[in-house]
């Protein structure tokens, strides 16, 4: 094969005898070498994703205990049915029933946005073909799979629509920067509001950071602030935030954990306020 | 007999070596419509070009305006104390800036200016800040651009084959036997001109900074061919190497550091750099601490610091300095940039040096001193060609790059060596080329020359003997280490030369196991012919200059004579004899010679 | 300090070989390819491996230790429990010749398929300015030492050989980037990287980073800009801003 490319270069880059169709590879027929514990990043991956995937989809089934004045849960924000506990922009859309699942939750209208800004992160996709497709489960170790087409089919040719669901993201920052202010309003005893800081507070703050942290150190951001200029010196403003996304860039995977954690923690957090069998802490004013 | 099998390729030019030089020759041989063979020993990109550390050095003016040609020109001249062939040094200095713009016009990315130009730094013997430069990577820059520019030329690239003779036809060379180090097949190239481009013998020498590659090829080729050699006694000794761990003493250290602020100490912490300054140097070198720390911003009113005098004296300098008691813990002396830069600039200005001893010595550069010494780095001496037009002694043949002699006198300063490969590899393509284009009657390739070679190439696996090439590469290299280092006299030489007359001997009953396939053993054996020549012709020139110059020291002619400043040392095969002559330097024009008048 | 190792060497050619042990002698300071040239040297002077500078400057001396795409001169032994059994393997995606000795010329048919810079025209004096802060980015990419361990460790022509014909991997996606994002170039590769580069096949499992001996960050900042830059056709927005803005798009390769 190789030597078939190089008759198409008309010879010039003759290497020391190019290898031909027959050439074979060094006769070592292990699918790995390694002497490590290679395979304890992989696994550690799988279950932390795969805890996340099943408690997210629990408790957005749930549809309850999402809203402990003012804490709304970061699964259900924004909250746009109408049977919402708290609907965010007054509630708006019609309730759906479906067979079998009964009432959807208000949750799926919203999580799908950054459910696929996570699918298709340039992060969590190489944690997950490492993890659950084992292509490859680490590096010099053999894919499981025999065939591979990489991200040239459907569905995984998708993912290159990243920068689509990155722009979905950035919203959603601003509905939970929405969130996390209104968590500073509490309900006044005599009626009304009042301001105040309880845990769920910083609960809701530590997560719209994280989640902001891990928005904005996304490659695609980085692209769109100014990775596209090729003559930064044109461009200074551009070159400035390229510089500052490029320096947060490095802890994309990072942020990518931190915040799924509080994520999933935040909502915990809030459902066990509600549920009653926490009760938060607070100051009010 | 039978006939030996072989495959033949047939090209107008052939280019042995495919470093700065070589490749920048094959680029103006296939500019010039030639068909271009370049032929290396490893994988096109590996060649030794590519350790290459500080810069290129070119008057392009860019940081200090001062600077033009001649101030270049006048710079090398005096780094080689007088001894260089002046035109070469004229036309280099002369050509260099078109050279490297060239570079970037490939796609070289050097450091810039604030102005967006090319960024020049200070380095040993150079007046003013002149050597543009990528970091501490330049070599790899300059190959990679000239590799990746090269290969869509129409360049046919023969990777790891060695070439082991070149063959003849009358006078006139017509093309070179090799083996391929992956099958051991043997190849036949016929062409009309060869152009040498093989680098070095620095493996003639126990510590060096030369990759296996410098064996002195394409010395032996040339020599073998009937051509002649000059100025073999000039060898560079670079001063500043890692000295430990041993596995990466020699490995080296760029001059860059002190062009960036780095200073020698010795155990003392004394700057002993100052009590070094030679006459010949008074004039324009610091002579107290204060001055020469001014000088690295402000080289209009103070004088350069001794530190960056030309490699030759730093070398001899850390070798008094160890002698007398005063070295590091491992034999050198120290180099501190830490306690005179931030951490920050040296990581941006240095990063290779500081991965270097990071890695390998678990030494923190920007927060310890660097433990260095001297090191074989460099041999100015080479392959006598025109200034002009590269061309050897012997038509047809010829030579760029550190395997031709002349450009650089008895010391070469820092930077001038990618120049060098560039400057006078565009010269060789393009004067290969022209003649090739000129070449009048039948390319004809006696076989018998070919058997020959062939024949000797197999011996090593054939005969019978108990001989192991790398112990008589160690011994070699061990020999010319003590008796032919930096400082010589003439019991060490004449010691040496017997030495290599029983290396010569052992060397032809060398076995080698296994067969013809990349077997570096086989390699190891082949190679020795050439190393064994060049170690020779390096001691028997050094032998005969009876005084001190640049990067030839005898203990026993301390002082630099001017009559032997008139003449180089000039050698050739002549019926299997190694003949010595003194010949004249050629004659600097005035205009040229007033340079050297003026007032500093 | 000596300490003694085992170093378990592959020996043998295309048509079969085996691991074969060597004891060997490890001073202070000592790296991988110091010990394969003591065996060298000593026990098997037929032992085929290629190295240059030994000074990580070259990479030629690119091998599999334990298992792991490394350059032996840049391998400590204090990286090594004493006495420890040390595989050294040939890197595998590439034919082999012989021992440690791979045929890495994919690599450079590769190398030639890349579409080469073509330059704006210069200024008014003939040179060209260019500012750090546009080049500082690609600079990066031109550290590449071409040891070819991030072609050996990338799964998609590693463990997939049928790929080879459409997957220049990741050193070429990082040359490709190296030239899409110099601050003179004109020549629209986007083509060339879909198509004959097969960019798409890359799932950006990153081991080409993690093997990289001079710390490219080719996930990073080549292969997932280089994706970003193809994604822009896709993008409403960037279409809207250049339309706005006037950019003129590169000519094609």
């Amino acid at each position: 094969m190789i030597g078939k490319i190089l008759k198409d270069q008309h010879g010039h880059v003759a290497g020391a005898v190019p290898a031909g169709p027959g050439a074979a590879r060094p006769p070592i027929t292990a699918a790995h070498l390694r002497k490590d514990a290679w395979w304890a990043l992989p696994l550690a991956t799988f279950v932390f994703l795969a805890s996340f995937v099943v408690y997210s989809t629990w408790a957005a089934f749930q549809n309850a205990h999402y809203f402990a004045a003012p804490y709304l849960s970061p699964f259900y924000s924004p909250c746009i049915s109408a049977s919402c506990v708290h609907a965010t922009f007054g509630g708006g859309l019609p309730d759906l029933t479906f067979p079998v699942i009964g009432l959807l939750s208000p949750a799926f209208l919203v999580l799908w946005g950054p459910g696929l800004f996570r699918l298709s992160c340039y992060y969590y996709r190489k944690a997950y073909y490492r993890s659950f497709w084992l292509a490859p489960p680490a590096c010099a170790v053999k894919d499981v799979k025999e065939g591979y087409t990489g991200e040239t089919r459907f569905p995984l040719v998708l993912w290159n629509f990243h920068r689509w669901t990155w722009y979905v993201a950035v919203l959603f920052i601003v509905v939970l920067t929405w969130d996390a202010l209104l968590a500073f309003r509490f309900p006044a005893p005599g009626g009304g509001a009042t301001w105040g800081v309880g845990v769920g507070t910083i609960v809701m703050w530590i997560n719209v950071i994280l989640l902001a942290g891990y928005t904005f150190s996304c490659h695609s951001c980085r692209h769109v602030c100014g990775g596209h200029v090729n003559e930064f010196s044109k461009a200074p403003s551009r070159y400035g935030i390229w510089s500052l996304v490029s320096r947060i860039n490095p802890q994309h995977p990072t942020f990518a954990w931190l915040s799924l954690f509080s994520v999933g923690l935040a909502d915990l957090y809030i459902r066990l306020v509600s549920m009653g069998i926490i009760r938060d802490l607070r100051i009010t004013f | 007999m039978a006939t030996t099998s072989h495959e033949t390729h047939e090209h107008d030019v052939i280019v042995i070596g495919a470093g700065g030089a070589g490749l920048r020759a094959a680029i103006e041989a296939a500019a010039q419509g030639a068909s271009v063979g370049l032929i290396c020993k490893s994988l096109l990109g590996k060649a030794h070009t590519v350790m290459a550390e500080g810069g290129i050095a070119a008057a392009l003016g860019n940081v200090w305006p001062e600077d033009n040609w001649q101030v270049h020109f006048r710079d090398t001249m005096r780094g080689g104390k007088m001894l260089n062939n002046w035109r070469m040094a004229q036309l280099h200095a002369q050509e260099a800036p078109d050279r490297v713009l060239e570079l970037e016009r490939w796609g070289a990315l050097f450091d810039r200016t604030k102005d967006g130009r090319i960024l020049q730094r200070d380095f040993g013997g150079h007046r003013y800040a002149r050597l543009a430069h990528v970091g501490d990577r330049t070599g790899l820059e300059m190959i990679r651009t000239l590799q990746y520019h090269g290969i869509h030329q129409g360049i046919d690239v023969y990777m790891e084959c060695n070439v082991q003779r070149l063959l003849k036809d009358g006078d006139r060379v017509c093309g070179a036997v090799g083996y391929w180090r992956k099958d051991g097949e043997i190849v036949v190239f016929k062409s009309k001109a060869v152009v040498l481009a093989t680098g070095g013998i620095g493996k003639a020498w126990k510590v060096t900074s030369n990759s296996w590659e410098y064996t002195g090829d394409g010395h032996s080729l040339a020599l073998w061919a009937g051509a002649d050699l000059i100025d073999m006694e000039f060898v560079q000794f670079h001063p500043t190497h890692m000295v430990w761990p041993l596995s990466v003493a020699g490995l080296l250290v760029t001059e860059g550091v002190r062009g960036d602020g780095g200073t020698l100490k010795n155990n003392k912490g004394e700057r002993f750099m100052f009590n070094y300054i030679p006459e010949f140097f008074k004039a324009e070198t610091a002579d107290n601490i204060e001055e020469a720390d001014r000088w690295y911003t402000d080289k209009k009113n103070n004088r350069r610091t001794p530190d960056l005098l030309p490699r030759d004296e730093v070398a001899r300098a850390i070798t008094a300095e160890v002698k007398a008691g005063r070295g590091s813990p491992h034999g050198g002396v120290f180099l501190d940039i830490c306690t005179r830069r931030p951490a920050d600039y040296i990581r941006k200005r240095l990063p290779s040096m500081y991965h270097q001893f990071k890695e390998l010595a678990g030494v923190d550069i920007t927060r310890e001193p660097m433990e260095v010494g001297p090191a074989q780095h460099y041999v100015m001496g080479g392959v006598r060609v025109d200034a002009d037009s590269t061309a050897s002694t012997v038509p047809g043949l010829f030579a760029a790059g550190e395997c031709a002699g002349g450009m650089h006198g008895a010391n070469r300063l820092g930077g001038n060596s990618l120049s060098d490969l560039v400057v006078f590899g565009r010269r060789a393509g393009l004067h290969a080329a022209l003649y090739a284009k000129n070449f009048g009657g039948q390319l004809a390739v006696d076989r018998g020359q070919v058997e020959s070679a062939a024949r000797d190439l197999l011996e090593p696996l054939e005969r019978s003997g108990s001989e192991n090439p790398y112990t008589i590469q160690a011994d070699l290299q061990q020999s010319m280490h003590t008796l032919v280092g930096i400082i010589r006299n003439e019991a060490d030489l004449k010691q040496a030369l017997a030495k290599l007359e029983v290396l010569k001997e052992r060397a032809k009953k060398v076995r080698v196991e296994g067969g013809r396939t990349y077997n570096p053993g086989w390699h190891t054996a082949l190679d020795l012919k050439s190393l064994l020549t060049v170690a020779e012709c390096s001691a028997v020139a050094a032998l005969e200059r009876k005084e001190s110059r640049g990067g030839h020291t005898r203990d026993d002619h301390p002082y630099t004579d001017d009559q032997w400043g008139k003449v180089n040392v000039v050698l050739r095969l002549r019926n299997g004899a190694l003949q010595v002559s003194r010949e004249p330097l050629p004659e600097m024009p005035e205009d040229l010679k007033a340079l050297f008048k003026e007032r500093q | 300090m000596a300490t003694t190792f085992t170093l378990r060497l592959f020996r043998g050619d295309a048509k079969g070989g085996t691991f074969r042990d060597y004891p060997v002698e490890s001073e202070e300071g000592m790296v991988v390819l110091d010990l394969v040239h003591r065996v060298q040297a000593s026990q098997a002077p037929d032992l085929a491996c290629r190295w240059n500078c030994k000074a990580g400057k070259c990479g030629s001396c690119s091998a599999e230790v334990n298992g792991q795409p490394r350059l032996m001169c840049m391998t400590r032994m204090d990286l090594f429990q004493p006495g420890e059994t040390i595989s050294i393997a040939p890197i595998r995606t590439f034919p082999i010749i012989r021992d440690l000795v791979t045929d890495v010329s994919y690599n450079y048919v590769k190398a030639k398929q890349v579409p080469p810079l073509r330059l704006k025209p210069p200024e008014a004096d003939g040179t060209y300015r260019m500012m750090q802060e546009d080049i500082d980015r690609i600079q990066e990419f031109h550290k590449c030492i071409e040891c070819f361990l991030c072609q050996d460790v990338c799964h998609v022509i590693r463990d997939h050989e049928e790929k080879k014909t459409s997957f220049a991997g990741p050193r070429f996606f990082i040359k490709i980037a190296g030239l899409d994002m110099h601050p003179l170039d004109t020549v629209d590769r986007s083509r060339f990287m879909k198509d004959a580069a097969g960019i798409g096949l890359c799932n950006i499992t990153k081991c080409c980073t993690e093997v990289c001996p001079e710390h490219i960050h080719i996930t990073d900042n080549g292969i997932i800009p280089l994706k970003e830059r193809l994604a822009d056709e896709m993008d409403p927005v960037v279409w809207l801003l250049r339309k706005f803005r006037g950019v003129k798009p590169k000519t094609n390769a």
